[in-house]
């Protein structure tokens, strides 16, 4: 089945892997650009270009192959892209105990709430060949999301452990005292989405529209529905940056109300650490 | 109150921080921790309001063992001012009214004014936090440990970041007033002759461990 797919293809394969290198060519000119000085990034671009071309071509013969699957085929996708988006975003806790699982859960919940009203509202089919694109775009932003939240919530605390402390200290409830960093982190995941809103289709017209335009859509109905594709991204990144940081603000504590989450707990002791607290913002 | 560690100890990764002290302070009194830098007396003070978990023995504060408390009330009741004010962004006024708001209780503006005045920042009440020089700073630092009517007090170093001037006039107040509400009192410095000052009794750690403890003018003689 799939040497007949790719013998039908053939044509477009050669043309597309021809414009794939010239996509490559394009981005290892700028890498290039970026060692005159001196930001190192070959390695990382080499690898990085060829597990996307590789994933997306993977990607591409399973969507041909499961075109015509159903709706549970369609989910069991989507709870593995969830998955994987999962462990993507939990590497920017790895000290964090259970950090896959904080991201699974917040991931899920987001794309999850969406799609699942997407489907009830009509806006969504359960057509696979649309569930899984759009859900994809869905389960990308949140994990997105999911990630600035942690990195933002993370960087905020470690910055600021000498005025928890003073909080906890007096006897502030561990939440009172990271208040701020909560709303910094929940404010960091949607900060991006809200700027793809204000710039739609001033600064970008996006995928969703440009293939709905190209497979004969009425340019009016396209762009409403791409509306309606980022509002639901803005939606599914919340609940995710929302329910991630509340998590990661759950771990950050010890049930004795002591600070856990902390610069290189590991490698420094307290006494110094105390030392090396930044003054007060 | 009186504070007594029975065997405190805290290990983190098979590093030993404190270990093993056992020291009783009463109300009135002030303990001095001296030693060199990296000898555990931070690591030791953190133990005493549970901002660190020990790993073995405990502390009692008047013969209850601590872990019977909310580690909420606990911290109330045993104050700490630490080696920077950490003062939260906004005026002075609302800095001293944190502790007491986080059990529901709001000070009056007389309130605030009297504990102002006890540390000598009459009229500061509206001043913001980030106009204060280091000196003000700690002196509201202290008066919003106060605002908590503690009956214990702990202080980590708090004169080590000011000038001299200003570290004699806060070792002054926090003795009046440890003396005034008969507050038991631990205090973390690296200055044997701050210790000198101020502390009844001195003990000196080394390592983590307790290498002696006594009236201050014996253990510092040579010091």
């Amino acid at each position: 089945m799939i040497a007949e797919l790719l013998n039908n293809l053939n044509s477009d394969i050669v043309m597309g892997m021809a414009q794939a290198a010239g996509a490559i060519v394009l981005c290892a000119a700028v890498v290039l650009l970026c060692r005159r000085f001196a930001v190192h990034v070959e390695r990382e671009t080499a690898i990085s270009a060829a597990r996307g071309l590789v994933q997306m071509v993977f990607v591409g013969l399973v969507l041909a192959v499961l075109l015509h699957g159903n709706l549970l085929v369609g989910a069991l996708i989507l709870l593995a892209m969830t998955f994987a988006a999962a462990v993507t975003a939990s590497r920017r806790a790895r000290d964090i105990k259970g950090s896959l699982l904080l991201s699974f859960y917040a991931i899920a919940a987001g794309s999850g709430v969406v799609i699942a009203g997407m489907l009830a509202t009509g806006t969504l089919t359960a057509d696979i060949a649309v569930l899984v694109p759009v859900g994809s775009m869905i389960i990308a932003n949140a994990m997105n999301a999911c990630a600035q939240s942690i990195e933002r919530f993370r960087a905020d605390v470690t910055a600021h452990v000498g005025q928890i402390e003073a909080g906890l200290a007096l006897g502030a409830d561990p939440g009172v005292t990271v208040a701020p960093y909560v709303q910094g982190a929940v404010y960091a995941s949607l900060l991006p989405r809200l700027d793809m809103l204000k710039s739609l289709g001033l600064v970008w017209i996006p995928g969703v529209m440009a293939g709905m335009m190209v497979s004969g859509a009425s340019p009016i109905y396209a762009g409403i529905y791409q509306f309606i594709i980022v509002a639901m991204i803005l939606a599914a990144s919340g609940i995710a940056g929302l329910i991630v940081t509340l998590l990661m603000r759950a771990r950050a504590f010890s049930a004795a109300a002591q600070l856990t989450l902390r610069p290189g707990e590991r490698q420094q002791a307290p006494d110094r650490l105390a030392k090396s607290m930044p003054s007060p913002s | 109150m009186t504070l007594e560690t029975k065997h405190l100890s805290r290990t983190v990764v098979d590093r030993v921080l404190v270990s093993d002290i056992s020291v009783q302070v009463q109300p009135g009194e002030v303990l001095a921790v001296v030693g060199p830098s990296g000898a555990g007396k931070s690591s030791f003070l953190r133990l005493l309001n549970r901002l660190d978990e020990p790993t073995g023995g405990t502390v009692c504060l008047n013969g209850r063992d601590y872990r019977e408390l909310a580690p909420r009330e606990l911290r109330r009741r045993v104050g700490m001012v630490m080696q920077m004010a950490y003062l939260f962004p906004g005026t002075v006024a609302a800095n001293v009214a944190f502790g007491p708001r986080q059990c529901g209780e709001r000070l009056r503006p007389e309130q605030i004014a009297s504990l102002l005045d006890r540390v000598g920042l009459f009229g500061y009440q509206e001043r913001d936090v980030s106009n204060l020089s280091g000196g003000e700073a700690q002196r509201v630092s202290l008066a919003r440990t106060l605002a908590n009517a503690p009956e214990a007090l702990l202080l980590d170093e708090p004169t080590s970041a000011l000038d001299d001037v200003s570290a004699r006039g806060i070792e002054d107040l926090v003795l009046s007033i440890v003396r005034e509400r008969r507050m038991t009192c631990v205090i973390v410095t690296h200055n044997a002759v701050q210790a000198h000052r101020i502390a009844d009794r001195t003990m000196i750690l080394e390592a983590g461990k307790l290498v002696t403890i006594g009236p201050t003018k014996e253990v510092l003689r040579d010091r």
